[in-house]
C-alpha cells in the first residue's frame, strides 16, 4: 500500500512537472507573440503605451547615427510600410547593420521615438564565405531570394 | 528467400549483434567526426561574407546544427519504438526506447547550450524565448519526463508503458520545432531564427556540418546500442542465455 | 598557433560550445563503461549466490546445470 501510492505521488509529480513546464513556456511564448508589434501597428497607435514591448523590422540604409557619448545609437526601423525611430545607448550585436533585421525590446517615448533597452539582431539563412559572397554579387542573391520566396510575400527590400 | 525479421526482435538474439555493431559505429563516428572538425576548422573561411558576415563564432554551427537534428530525430526514433512496443507488445522495443532517451536529452541540451553561446555573439542574447528556442527547452523537458517518468515506477511493464504514452504525447513538440522558423516574413514576426535552407549554405560550410552530422548519427547508434546491451543483461538476468553470455563475456 | 585558438577573440564561444559538446560525450561513453562493470559484476554474483544453493539444497541436480564452478 505505501510503496504504491509512493509511486502515485511520483507518477503524479512528473505529469505536474511535465504540464508546468508546458503551461509555464506555452505561455512565455504567447506573451512574447502578443508583445510583438511592426512599425506599422506602432504607427497605427496598437501597442501599449506603458509597458515594455518589442518592435522588429529591418533597420532603414543610411539612418545610423552615433551621438556625442560614442555609446548612443539613433536609427530607424521599418517594415516597408511605416518607419519608427529608435533610440538605444549600449553596444550593438555583431550582427547589427544597416539593410538587416532587428528586434528591439523597449517602451516609447512622449516625443515618439522608442527608446530600447535591448537591441538584437537577426541572422541572413546565408552563410558564405566572403570571396564566395563578394563574386556572387547582387544580381545573383536577389535571383535566390526571388525563388526562394516565390510564392510567398516578399520578404524584404534588400536593395 | 525470407529473413524472420522477428528472430531479431528477441532480446537474446539481437544482444550479439548490437555487441558487434558497435566497434563499427564507433570507429566510423571517430572518423567522420575527426575529418568533420578538421575539415570546418582548417579548410574553411575565418568569417563570412555578404548578407550574414558572422565572424569565427560562425562555427559553432557545425556542433551546434547536428546536435539539434539529433536531438529530434532520436525523439522520433524514441516515440517510434514506444509505439511499436504499446501496439506489438515487444520486450526489445521498450528497452530501444529506454536506451534512446539519455542520448537524447544530452543532444537537446548541447543544441540549448551551443546556441546559447552562438546568440551571444550574434544575436546579442544568450537566451530569447523564441519559438524555436522554447520548444526545444521543451523538447529538453520531454526527455527528462520520459527518464524521470520511468525510473519513478518500480514495476518494469508499467514504466515502459506509462513512460511510452508520454513520449507519443510529446510528439506533437517536433513539428513545431521544425516550423516554429518559417515564417515568410521577417517583418512580422518576433521569431530570430531565420528560415534555414541547406541552399543557401555554401558547399565548404555544408560538406563539414553534414559530415559532423553523420558523424554525431553514428556515435548515437554506438551509445544507444551499448546502453541496450546493458539494459537487456539486466532485464533478462533470470534467463538461461545470460549465463552463457557472462561466462564469456570480458569485463573490460 | 595562437591565432588558431583565439578565433578572432570568440575563443570563449566557440571552444565552450565545442568543449562541452565533446566533454558531455566523453562522459556519457565513460558512464556507459562503468554502467556496463556494474551490471556484470552483480549479475555475476547473483548467479554465484544461486549456483551452491541449488546444489546444496540435497535434490539431485536436475537439469544440466552444473556444479559450482569453484
Amino acid at each position: 500500500m505505501k510503496a504504491r501510492q509512493k509511486r502515485l505521488v511520483l507518477v503524479g509529480l512528473a505529469l505536474v512537472g511535465v504540464a508546468g513546464a508546458t503551461t509555464l513556456a506555452l505561455s512565455a511564448l504567447q506573451s512574447n507573440i502578443s508583445y510583438f508589434f511592426s512599425p506599422s501597428q506602432v504607427m497605427a497607435s496598437e501597442h501599449p503605451t506603458d509597458a515594455v514591448f518589442r518592435v522588429g523590422g529591418l533597420v532603414v540604409k543610411d539612418t545610423l547615427a552615433r551621438q556625442e557619448d560614442g555609446l548612443t545609437v539613433h536609427f530607424e526601423v521599418t517594415d516597408n510600410a511605416a518607419v519608427v525611430p529608435v533610440s538605444y545607448t549600449g553596444i550593438l550585436p555583431d550582427l547589427f547593420s544597416e539593410g538587416q533585421g532587428v528586434v528591439a525590446k523597449g517602451r516609447i517615448g512622449d516625443d515618439g521615438v522608442f527608446y530600447a533597452e535591448e537591441v538584437l539582431a537577426k541572422h541572413d539563412e546565408s552563410y558564405m564565405p566572403p570571396e564566395v559572397a563578394d563574386t556572387l554579387q547582387t544580381a545573383h542573391v536577389d535571383g535566390i531570394v526571388e525563388q526562394t520566396t516565390g510564392t510567398e510575400p516578399p520578404r524584404s527590400m534588400t536593395q | 528467400m525470407t529473413i524472420n525479421w522477428f528472430k531479431f526482435a528477441s532480446p537474446a538474439a539481437f544482444y550479439p549483434i548490437a555487441g558487434r555493431l558497435i566497434p563499427w559505429f564507433s570507429g566510423i563516428a571517430l572518423a567522420l567526426v575527426l575529418v568533420g572538425l578538421f575539415w570546418g576548422f582548417f579548410l574553411t573561411a575565418d568569417q563570412l561574407g555578404g548578407s550574414n558576415p558572422q565572424k569565427e563564432y560562425y562555427r559553432i554551427i557545425y556542433v551546434h546544427v547536428p546536435a539539434a537534428w539529433m536531438s529530434m530525430w532520436l525523439y522520433l526514433v524514441l516515440a517510434g519504438w514506444s509505439a511499436i512496443g504499446l501496439v506489438f507488445n515487444t520486450r526489445l522495443s521498450f528497452m530501444m526506447a529506454k536506451a534512446v532517451a539519455p542520448t537524447g536529452a544530452i543532444f537537446t541540451f548541447l543544441a540549448l547550450w551551443t546556441g546559447a553561446l552562438w546568440g551571444r555573439p550574434s544575436w546579442g542574447t544568450y537566451w530569447d524565448w523564441d519559438p524555436r528556442l522554447t520548444s526545444e527547452l521543451l523538447l529538453f523537458f520531454l526527455y527528462i519526463g520520459y527518464i524521470a517518468l520511468h525510473s519513478a515506477i518500480d514495476d518494469t511493464r508499467r514504466a515502459d508503458r506509462a513512460a511510452a504514452l508520454l513520449a507519443i504525447v510529446g510528439l506533437v513538440m517536433v513539428p513545431v520545432i521544425f516550423l516554429s522558423i518559417n515564417c515568410p516574413d521577417p517583418n512580422q514576426c518576433a521569431s530570430l531564427h531565420q528560415r534555414s535552407d541547406p541552399g543557401s549554405i555554401h558547399l565548404s560550410i555544408l560538406i563539414p556540418m553534414l559530415t559532423m552530422t553523420l558523424g554525431l548519427w553514428s556515435y548515437s547508434f554506438a551509445a544507444v546500442f551499448a546502453r541496450l546491451r546493458t539494459i537487456i543483461l539486466t532485464r533478462e538476468s533470470d534467463n538461461a542465455w545470460v549465463r552463457d553470455v557472462i561466462a564469456q563475456e570480458t569485463t573490460a | 598557433m595562437m591565432e588558431f585558438f583565439s578565433q578572432g577573440g570568440y575563443a570563449g564561444y566557440v571552444w565552450g560550445a565545442f568543449g562541452m559538446t565533446f566533454g558531455l560525450l566523453l562522459i556519457e561513453v565513460l558512464q556507459l563503461r562503468s554502467s556496463r562493470k556494474t551490471t556484470l559484476t552483480r549479475i555475476r554474483r547473483l548467479l554465484r549466490l544461486r549456483a551452491p544453493r541449488q546444489d546444496s539444497a540435497g535434490a539431485a541436480p536436475q537439469r544440466g546445470t552444473s556444479g559450482p564452478t569453484s
